[in-house]
């Protein structure tokens, strides 16, 4: 209790002083607030990156790749191979008996983001980006339930038709519909805009597979086929009987499982290219904490010094320019998590999907979590840089009592 | 009025070592203090006045010899010994008041009871019996800078005063106030030693100062001239 009363008094003190230092406190408070925002704003955008490709898969659907393929795109499955997945055990099938089974194209194609429209609106002149395009046939939209027309309606099979995420659409220009889009020498005319659970699938373009097919001149072949379980053991089933087929070079995981590895992959480079660059910036607001705390040291050292005449402990000193150093180091971390999170939380940005290229539209989310490791962050930098100073003030002579203030 | 001795110092030598130079300060000094005394202590700039309280309270140790303070050896205590021992015996008293500005009169004058076990309203009551004793209750919660140097001192009297310390040391106390002003904080000084028995010893530049104690002692390259106060 009177330890505690102790503290309470000299943290009291320094931290009511804080005013008398108050551009350099100031300046500590932003530094560090800096810090903070870059750190957030990359984990943000990791966050959210990673929530999307999370939320695409389900664990009731099967991904089927040609084996060590790694992603849709290094991918290939043959029309042979997709009918032997329709035979398979632990594959679900539909009211008619027909198996739920979607072979599916995966093509590069590409698009302008409406940020990178021209002044003049000639979308020719305009910087392109990669964009999906997955072929696919009524199968395919049976085997995703969750899928919601929301404005126009589905391709019509045999057509030149495209669907388009509700994402892209928003991110990308001419994707209206009504509009027509140029795809090799073809013209497609958009149709339908869909949403499907905030997914991935919401960045992709969708068309019928022959008319993919006939576009990229690739009949009979397909990047990956889709399969709705029937069960929580489907998976291993469906997963034995291909490995026990020759003809089925094919690796099986469910859909969750490979969105969420896609996820961490490129989430983890946004992290690794957030982490150095706001830990540099750190030592810059490391530098100006110390400073600013070596100088409150100095300003108090006669009230310490009395202080410790009195009788109190060089412990409550250091104790109480520690504290003072991480009110201060808190005080930025919570101005740069609001700046943060008025700035750019809920924004939407667009970024190559690791390992196929294509953009993915996602919004930056500003989780608790990583709030989280934007005041850890803060505390520790006020940390280190209120620790030497507070040692500092542990040791001010008792002798500074003299003297003139 | 005076009694049994409260401190004593034997043989008490004192050296600074400042690079390759050693400072020899004293050299066997001996000096004893009664209880209830009230000592002036004069001497020419860097003879050793401040360095003299600063072993009488327990902010620095000696280099050789023993101090005694109503008993007991205090040169022998660790750092943190010391500080609980300058909380319950020594109440300081500086040139330049040394309050908290950022603290209430009342909050500076309670500082030294945070180091107690009183509960919030037992040092509520004593910081007001301290505060009217200086005559300054109603200056409770005025901060350090609204007040006249006389008052701040008197503040700081009653922040020495709080913990109800044997021995009161003062460096200069009237060394930044006008005479009139110096002359009641002397008076209130001497009330102290006279009616509530406070042992002072006070450093001084000012033969004035020193008339309100009962004795002055000279120190001059590390050695005491005692002249009793003629009244
Ligand atoms: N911590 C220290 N390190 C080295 N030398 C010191 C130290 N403290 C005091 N001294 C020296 O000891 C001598 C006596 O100093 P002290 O402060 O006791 O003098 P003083 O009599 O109080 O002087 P003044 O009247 O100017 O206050 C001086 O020469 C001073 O330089
Ligand atoms: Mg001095």
């Amino acid at each position: 209790m009177r330890v505690f009363n102790e503290i309470a008094v000299v943290t009291t003190i320094c931290i009511k002083s804080i005013p008398q230092r108050f551009w350099a406190s100031l300046s500590t408070v932003v530094a560090v607030g800096l810090v903070v925002t870059v750190l957030l704003a990359f984990l943000a955008m990791a966050a959210g990156f990673q929530q999307t490709l999370r939320g695409t898969g389900t664990k009731d659907m099967a991904i089927l790749m040609r084996a060590g393929s790694q992603a849709e795109l290094n991918s290939g499955v043959t029309r042979d191979q997709a009918r032997l997945i329709e035979e398979a055990p632990g594959v679900m099938k539909d009211a008619d008996g027909k198996p739920l089974v979607s072979p599916e194209l995966y093509v590069i194609v590409d698009g302008v983001k409406k940020t990178a429209v021209p002044a003049d609106g000639n979308l020719k002149k305009a910087p392109r980006s990669n964009l999906t395009l997955r072929g696919l046939g009524p199968v395919g939209i049976a085997v995703r339930p969750g899928l919601k027309i929301v404005e126009g309606r589905a391709f019509n099979p045999g057509t030149n038709e495209l669907m388009v995420g509700r994402a892209l659409q928003k991110d990308f220009a001419g994707l209206n519909v009504g509009d027509t889009v140029k795809l090799g020498n073809s013209d497609w005319l958009v149709v339908g805009a869909f949403e499907l659970g905030g997914s991935v699938f919401e960045s992709e373009l969708w068309a019928d597979t022959p008319e993919v097919q006939d576009l990229f001149h690739r009949q009979n072949v397909f990047q990956s086929i889709r399969a709705r379980l029937t069960g929580p053991d489907a998976l291993k089933a469906l997963s034995d009987y291909a490995t026990n087929d020759p003809q089925l070079k094919l690796d099986v995981t469910t859909e969750a499982e490979y969105y969420a590895q896609q996820a961490s992959r490129t989430s983890d480079l946004i992290q690794k290219l957030g982490w150095p660059l706001a830990i540099a910036m750190a030592f810059g607001a490391l530098a100006g904490a110390l400073n600013t705390m070596y100088s409150s040291v100095a300003a108090r050292a006669q009230e310490i010094a009395t202080l410790r005449c009195i009788g109190f402990s060089g412990t409550s000193s250091f104790i109480g320019t520690l504290l003072e150093s991480l009110v201060l180091a808190l005080v930025g971390g919570i101005v740069g998590t609001l700046i943060t999170w008025v700035a750019v939380d809920g924004l939407t940005g667009s970024t190559l999907a690791g390992s196929t290229f294509s953009q993915v539209v996602f919004t930056f989310h500003l989780t608790p979590a990583v709030a989280l490791q934007g005041i850890i962050m803060a505390l520790i930098v006020g940390l280190v840089g209120g620790v030497f100073p507070a040692w500092r003030a542990a040791r001010v002579p008792i002798a500074e009592a003299y003297g003139s203030p | 009025m005076t009694g049994q001795t409260l401190i004593h110092l034997q043989d008490v030598s004192k050296r600074f070592v400042k690079g390759r130079d050693t400072i020899t300060i004293f050299d066997h000094l001996g000096l004893t203090i009664p209880a209830g005394d009230f000592v002036a202590v004069m001497g020419p700039s860097g003879s050793g006045k401040t360095t003299l309280l600063n072993l009488l309270g327990g902010i620095d140790q000696p280099t050789g010899g023993s101090i005694t303070f109503d008993g007991g050896r205090v040169d022998t205590l660790t750092e943190g010994q010391l500080a609980r021992w300058r909380a319950h015996n020594v109440g300081f008293i500086f040139q330049f008041y040394n309050l908290m500005p950022t603290l209430t009169a009342a909050r500076n004058v309670e500082l030294p009871l945070l180091l107690t076990s009183f509960g919030r309203a037992e040092r509520k009551r004593r910081v007001e019996a301290a505060l009217s004793l200086v005559g300054l209750a109603e200056r409770a919660n005025h901060y350090p800078r609204e007040m006249s140097g006389g008052q701040q001192q008197r503040v700081a009297i009653a922040r020495a005063l709080i913990s109800d310390p044997k021995l009161l040391l003062c460096d200069e106390p009237t060394g930044d106030l006008d005479r009139t002003t110096a002359d009641e904080i002397l008076s209130m000084l001497r009330l102290l030693n006279q009616e509530m028995g406070k042992t002072i010893v006070m450093v001084t530049h000012d033969p004035e100062a020193a008339k309100y104690a009962r004795r002055t002692l000279h120190l001059d390259k590390g050695r005491f001239t005692e002249r009793e106060l003629v009244a």
